[in-house]
């Protein structure tokens, strides 16, 4: 199953960094979200993208995760090549994930 | 039990205006803020006022005060903006010039400043946080330095009877805790209040992000009406506590869904959100649906404010020059890869000089490089873009015309080429300690 299928997200930008939230529909799902969607695994799910570190911060207050990608938007916003200097499509980029079925 | 509602016309500087006046009219509030001012905003707004000393605010404040006033006036809304930009006293100006022109009278209108610290940041020269370098290195390519400032020298404003307070670079939230330490009596050491009212303002600051903008998926997350999208309220209490709403009948909706999303834009560590005012923290945030596009926002918390306060600094970093162009049908992937083939050898032929070079394929790889994309399948049409960061403006735009020529130098069925030049302004941070920060309150009554 995609990450999608239980999930919405948003991306940010600050600086060179990106921060993306990825939150459950439903609080039942949020346990599933931590287990599975861990810094590591997004790391690798950005591999050609991000090129620093990415941290995960829990949020259980909110069934969301917030992810931090380090050097991941081109150099920063405002002297970035990309044509999405702000890494606005990031959120849709990291629903695309595989997640093991609940 | 007192309440006080803000509603927030802006959350950018190009933002919808109509929104704001739909607010003014209809929404029942007593505070309207617009937020205007992105980090590279500022930079580009001090370059205009060099070129035109009576430039460097908004380029829309004349049009959004022009289409709020009358109604602000009529109803005591007070308004809060950075607009000001680079130029804060010229938007006081423009701000009293449009009120006359409108008729409206006895008003006074506030701008604070302080936020440029360029003078001591060059006498100061502090390291800057990204580079690990000193600003002096920086020497005549930097161009703008400015601080935040907090919700407190703006809350003064309030204080001193102001109906419009305009500033330039304060931090986001600040714009929105400001009128709330100002109505309740808040002192800048109540932390968890300030905590809380740093997420209202927080929720608030992107305008229609909280109500359904950048939230849609249609069949998935549908937003009714988001033609109509209108633009948030808060009704806050006494303690921070908050419903976040918008007007009744305006497009959009209010969900835990999109208060969740906006509560983590742009946030790094949830229990840690830095502002000049507060560090916020986030992690006890209860957020409950209260109703129809109703959402109750509560339990944020706080802990006593940094010594130091951040700095944006603007410096000149080259140009960048652009050239996209299309290719269709049986093949269009293909051609536009020795398109692209034919720019790079073309640029190099021609000893154009760049830092960075990029190309990609808009519709097969551009948004997120080939990893995640895995395209199935040929698509039917694709653009190429190449954009290069280059010292000179001359070899930034010979970037462009080397994808124009490829209309009739290059793969068969090329169209619609478009080709761009801009000067980058880089942004830099430092911290300062407080102390280097004057602020001054200007009040004007008309």
């Amino acid at each position: 199953m995609k990450l999608r299928d239980i999930a919405h997200a948003r991306a940010g930008d600050k600086g060179n960094t990106a921060n993306i939230s990825v939150i459950a529909f439903l609080a039942e799902d949020y346990p599933h979200l931590v287990r599975h969607v861990t810094a590591k695994r997004v790391k690798a799910h950005f591999a050609g993208l991000v090129r620093g570190g990415v941290a995960r911060y829990e949020m259980p207050n909110i069934e969301a995760l917030n992810f931090v990608l380090q050097e991941a938007l081109g150099g920063g916003v405002t002297r970035s090549l990309a044509l999405d200097p702000h890494g606005k499509s990031l959120s849709s980029a990291i629903l695309e994930m595989e997640i093991p079925d609940r | 039990m007192k309440t006080i509602r803000i509603g927030c016309g802006a959350g950018y500087a190009g933002d919808r205006i109509e929104p704001a006046v739909e607010l003014a009219e209809k929404g029942k509030i007593r505070y309207l803020v617009f937020e205007c001012l992105a980090e590279r905003t500022i930079a580009l707004a001090l370059q205009a006022r060099r070129r035109d000393p009576a430039k460097g605010f908004d380029e829309l404040l004349g049009r959004r005060m022009e289409a709020v006033l009358p109604a602000c006036r009529e109803r005591g809304i007070k308004i809060i903006t950075n607009m000001g930009a680079a130029n804060p006293l010229g938007a006081l100006e423009a701000t009293r010039k449009k009120a006359m022109q409108l008729g409206i009278r006895g008003l006074k209108l506030a701008a604070v400043t302080g936020d440029d610290v360029l003078d001591p940041i060059l006498r100061e020269n502090p390291i800057i946080v990204e580079t690990g370098e000193r600003v002096s290195g920086l020497k005549d390519r930097l161009v703008s330095a400015n601080a935040y400032l907090g919700a407190e020298p703006l809350s003064e404003a309030l204080q001193k009877g102001a109906d419009v307070v305009i500033t330039g670079r304060v931090a986001d939230p600040s714009l929105f805790l400001a009128p709330l330490m100002f109505e309740f009596g808040w002192r800048p050491y109540d932390w968890d209040r300030l905590g809380q009212g740093t997420v209202v303002g927080h929720l608030l600051e992107c305008a229609g992000q909280v109500t359904g903008g950048y939230f849609a998926v249609p069949g998935l997350k549908d937003v009714p009406d988001l033609a109509r999208l209108g633009y948030p309220v808060a009704e806050v209490s006494e303690d921070g506590s908050a419903v976040i709403t918008k007007v009744k009948g305006s497009g959009g909706r209010v969900t835990p869904a999109t208060c969740k999303e906006q509560l983590l834009y742009e946030i790094h560590d949830p229990s840690q959100y830095i502002t000049p005012d507060v560090v916020a923290d986030f992690t006890g945030v209860k957020i409950e649906a209260s109703g129809e596009d109703a959402v109750t926002v509560r339990g944020g918390r706080g802990c006593p404010r940094t010594d130091s306060l951040k700095v944006c600094i603007g410096c000149l970093d080259g140009f960048i020059g652009e050239g996209q162009i299309s290719y269709g049908g049986a093949g269009a992937v293909a051609r536009a890869k020795l398109a692209r083939d034919i720019v790079l050898e073309r640029l190099e032929l021609a000893g154009i000089r760049y830092d960075e070079i990029r190309t990609e394929l808009i519709g097969v790889d551009a948004l997120h490089g080939q990893d995640i994309t895995r395209n199935t399948g040929e698509p039917y049409e694709v653009r190429l873009r190449v954009a290069g960061r280059t010292r000179t403006p001359d070899e930034a735009l010979r970037i462009g015309n080397e994808v124009e020529t490829l209309y009739t130098n290059g793969p068969a069925g090329g169209g619609g080429a478009s080709k761009a030049v801009r000067e980058v302004i880089a942004m830099l941070s430092v911290l300062i300690p407080r102390s280097l920060i004057k602020t001054t309150l200007h009040i004007e009554e008309i």
